[in-house]
């Protein structure tokens, strides 16, 4: 019986060509971290989801979001991700000009995302509405500055990726790093879309 | 200038940790004088601790493992102890010492005993059964198993510099929060799980790329042996579990560094958040240990019944059904907390359907045994061990499960009978298990069987002899985690409990002594064929140890059992003869970057516990000039040629060739 079954098994279609190439090896790799960060947002945003509500007395969504910024503050983060995929197509036809140029608006346009998160938390803090002040407040500030880490992260790494293209070149492995920074970067993106959807649109009109 | 951190961090006041803390140092001191003096550094630096290599690695991972049982035991000792004796009175550990000792006994059972062991073993093992020549990303590996070393140092210097958390093994606020854990005991525990949940998310990514990408050609999913499926499950509920439980601890970090109210008990913080977080990973986690032994048993069951694994495709369904599963039941770990009937009852059925798959297990590895030719090596020995235990494990595991009867036996010490019946029957006696039977692989000689049964006997009968008691006792009211106790019918049950712990020591010194015996005597038990246990699948069709490129030419798979399969066509007399064509074959190069990175992670993280800010820079710091240093080195692979391939190939079929000369007939 289970000598039949051996044998049904030898003859199934599909057969497997042998390991991967190290291009696919590693954006693969990377992929399934990008996944395991997404659980770790996915913490946060079930964090915010049951805490939102819980603002102590302390002020409510809708009466610190300035949906105004938070708009400028997407676009930045956008346009970033665009010069991200400006820098790919210049690393796949190898221009190392336009590579260093795209990559430096990215970094000029994450920069710009930062600085206005940066402000935004400087006031809420200087209003008495910083992190301590009610579990509400205390999952925003954790969850969208978990992604603001992720973009500073984002962006020390981006630093050294120029770096790097200009000491060495567009060597096979450091392009497959840059493959990995860019799908890091478009994560960050994705992230930063549910972000602006649960936190300050939704957060709005509470 | 050091935050927190003074003299008064150093317990002078209290004999035990002192003392044994100084006898440690002391015993580390003269190793690591001995290693220098001997002249051994040079060799360990480039052989072992700047290894990429997957064995190596696996090999470290399991000796950490074992290093740390240990650790882990002697806590159990002093807990058995302590209940044995504190009836009427205070026992010789006062409350603080010993809320600290359960505490760092679970936390370091879990996350540096049995995780590293199972972790150890599919380093070491899922490359060869995969027939390929390393994981998928070597640097990596070994930044995972550093990273895991870190944590299981920080835990230890907290036995002498400053506490270890007094709020179990996992810290439930609102005890855990600063205002009723001010001390450093609750951060020593939150960053040491934090940096080794780092080097495990590192390791399960790894092994899942492995296992999905780099497999030798034809070896198709339903053709990889059985622990190649576990230890994708298993991988793949690290990638998925692991984050949250990095979140979870995040937010408890955030709760008492800065003042955020996650799970306090002011300001809007809600303390159940915690207990749902903490068990949407901590349910998987049991199975990420549990799985893998899963697969180790169905290894070793094929193998020493001499047939195949019965019921191939069931065993993966039932797999791959409770890495689903697992993710649904996680509320079964508080049904008292109030969630309501309705939801404790589905979170019931669904712990009771996770034991169906579980069943399958069971009856496929009965069904391989049955009509099978049984040879009882130790190996064999721990599986069958495990499945009578194992069921009583689950049996009572399906009893709690039912939220009624759980109301009665929540936090009572049926329940800590329960969890070590299905840890210790299932995880750790499949890690024996895996030990005993890949030791010959990893080293090239077998562990002695006489010595390993004596260890065998006397864990399984210490094992029932210091748990059956505990679920007497649960019966009988007696929650968990008491310092004292004045019920004179809990007595003569604690004590027995701690003859068992007795019992279960013997078993350990049993198991050095075989270590030390079997490296002594390891000229007889060498194991020259590759093959010690007539095995079946692709570990064995290499030299043992095998060469740092695992296999000469990569395997060409062409149905399951492969090993096997090879073997019968030899006997036959139509395998194919000959030598194969030999190539250059180019390997990745050593690199300390693991060995840097934990270095400066454990900078860090002692730093953050202290609060010695200046301290953490420096440490972060460390970490990033580490990578990029890394990053910008010029040759990441060296080549090994093909006559080099070929001198190592040919010693290992001569050895071979004349070993099954010997045996008078092919293996």
């Amino acid at each position: 019986m289970t000598d039949v079954m051996a044998d049904e098994r030898l003859h199934l279609p599909g057969g497997h060509e042998g390991p991967a190439s190290k291009r696919i090896v590693t954006g693969y790799g990377f992929w399934i971290f990008l996944l395991s960060d997404m659980v770790m947002f996915s913490c946060f945003f079930a964090a915010y989801a049951v805490l939102s509500g819980q603002t102590a007395g302390g002020p409510k969504g809708s009466e610190i979001f300035d949906l105004r910024n938070v708009a400028i503050e997407t676009g930045c983060l956008l346009l970033s991700s665009f010069a991200c995929g400006l820098a790919a197509i210049a690393a796949g036809v190898r221009n190392e000009t336009w590579f260093q140029i795209a990559m430096a608006v990215t970094c000029i346009l994450g920069l710009a995302f930062l600085a206005i998160e940066f402000n935004e938390f400087a006031s809420l803090v200087a209003r008495g509405a910083g992190p301590s002040r009610s579990a509400f407040l205390s999952a925003f500030f954790a969850l969208v500055g978990c992604h603001g880490l992720h973009v500073s992260a984002g962006i020390l790494w981006l630093l050294t990726m120029m770096a790097q293209v200009f000491a060495k070149g567009f060597r096979a492995d450091i392009l497959r790093r840059f493959l990995c920074f860019a799908l890091f970067w478009h994560a960050l993106d994705i992230i930063w879309v549910a972000v602006f959807s649960v936190v300050y649109l939704l957060g709005s009109t509470s | 200038m050091l935050g927190k951190l003074t003299w008064a961090a150093i317990p002078f006041d209290q004999p035990i940790p002192l003392i044994t803390g100084a006898a440690v140092l002391v015993v580390l001191l003269a190793v690591l004088i001995w290693i220098v003096v001997a002249g051994h550094l040079p060799y360990l630096w480039r052989e072992w601790i700047t290894s990429v290599d997957h064995k190596r690695i696996g090999v470290m991972y399991t000796l950490l493992a074992l290093v740390m049982l240990l650790r882990g035991f002697a806590d159990a000792i002093m807990m058995r102890g302590q209940q044995a004796i504190a009836f009427h009175s205070q026992g010789y550990l006062p409350p603080e010492h010993y809320n600290q000792i359960f505490s760092a006994h679970g936390t370091i059972m879990i996350f540096f005993v049995a995780m590293p062991f199972v972790i150890g073993l599919m380093n070491l093992v899922v490359p060869l059964q995969l027939g390929v020549r390393d994981v998928a990303f070597p640097t990596l590996n070994s930044v995972g198993f550093w990273l895991t070393a870190t944590g299981a140092l920080l835990v230890n210097v907290s036995l002498v510099v400053g506490e270890f958390a007094r709020t179990g093994w996992l810290p439930y606020p609102p005890l855990s929060e600063l205002t009723y854990s001010p001390g450093v005991g609750v951060d020593y525990y939150l960053w040491s799980l934090q940096i080794s949940g780092v080097g495990t998310l590192v390791a399960g990514i790894n092994l899942v790329v492995t296992v999905l990408k780099l497999r030798t050609r034809g070896m198709s999913y339903l053709r990889m042996p059985m622990f190649c499926w576990t230890t994708l499950a298993s991988n793949l509920l690290i990638v998925a579990a692991f984050p949250i439980l990095t979140a979870t601890l995040a937010m408890l970090i955030l709760d008492r560094y800065f003042g955020f109210h996650f799970f306090t008990n002011e300001a809007g913080g809600n303390m159940m958040m915690f207990m749902n977080l903490i068990w949407a990973w901590g349910h998987p986690e049991v199975y990420i240990l549990v799985l893998p032994a899963f697969g180790i048993f169905s290894e070793v069951v094929a193998t020493f019944s001499g047939k195949p694994l019965f019921g191939y495709r069931s065993m993966v369904l039932a797999t791959m059904a409770i890495c689903v599963i697992s993710f649904m039941v996680w509320l079964h770990h508080f049904f008292t907390m109030g969630a309501g009937a309705d939801v404790n009852a589905i979170f019931g059925i669904a712990s009771m359907i996770i034991a169906v798959p579980t069943g399958v297990k069971i009856y496929n590895w009965l069904f391989t045994m049955y009509g099978g030719r049984i040879r009882f090596a130790t190996p064999m020995l721990w599986s069958i061990g495990f499945m009578v235990t194992f069921i009583l494990g689950g049996l009572t595991g399906v009893l709690v499960a039912v939220p009624p009867a759980d109301f009665l036996l929540h936090n009572s010490l049926f329940l800590v009978a329960h969890f070590h019946n299905v840890i210790i029957g299932g995880v750790l006696f499949g890690a024996f298990a895996g030990y005993t039977y890949w030791f010959p692989k990893a080293f090239g000689f077998r562990l002695h069987e006489g010595l390993g049964h004596a260890a065998f006997w006397f864990w399984l009968v210490g094992f029932y002899v210091a748990f059956m008691p505990m679920y007497w006792l649960g019966f009988l009211g007696m929650t968990r985690r008491m310092q004292h106790y004045d019920v004179a019918e809990w007595r003569p049950w604690l004590m027995v409990a701690a003859a068992g712990v007795v019992l279960i020591m013997i078993g350990i010194l049993f198991q050095i002594a075989q270590l030390v015996v079997s490296i002594r005597n390891r000229a007889e038990l060498r194991d020259v064929t590759g093959d010690p246990w007539d095995g079946r699948s692709l570990e064995w069709a290499t030299a043992s140890p095998p060469p740092v490129f695992n296999f000469a030419v990569l395997p060409d798979v062409k149905g399951p059992d492969t090993y096997w399969e090879w073997k019968r066509h030899a006997r036959r007399g139509d395998a194919a003869g000959g030598e194969p064509a030999y190539r250059d074959i180019e390997m990745p190069r050593n690199s300390p970057t693991g060995f840097m990175c934990a270095f400066f992670a454990t900078v860090m993280g002692f730093a953050l516990i202290w609060h010695i800010w200046w301290m953490v820079l420096l440490g972060g710091i460390g970490a990033f000039a580490t990578f990029v240093v890394f990053a910008w080195r010029d040759h990441d692979e060296y080549v090994v040629p093909a006559t080099e391939v070929a001198r190592i190939d040919r010693l290992y079929r001569e050895g071979r060739a004349a070993a099954v000369n010997a045996m008078g007939s092919p293996s």
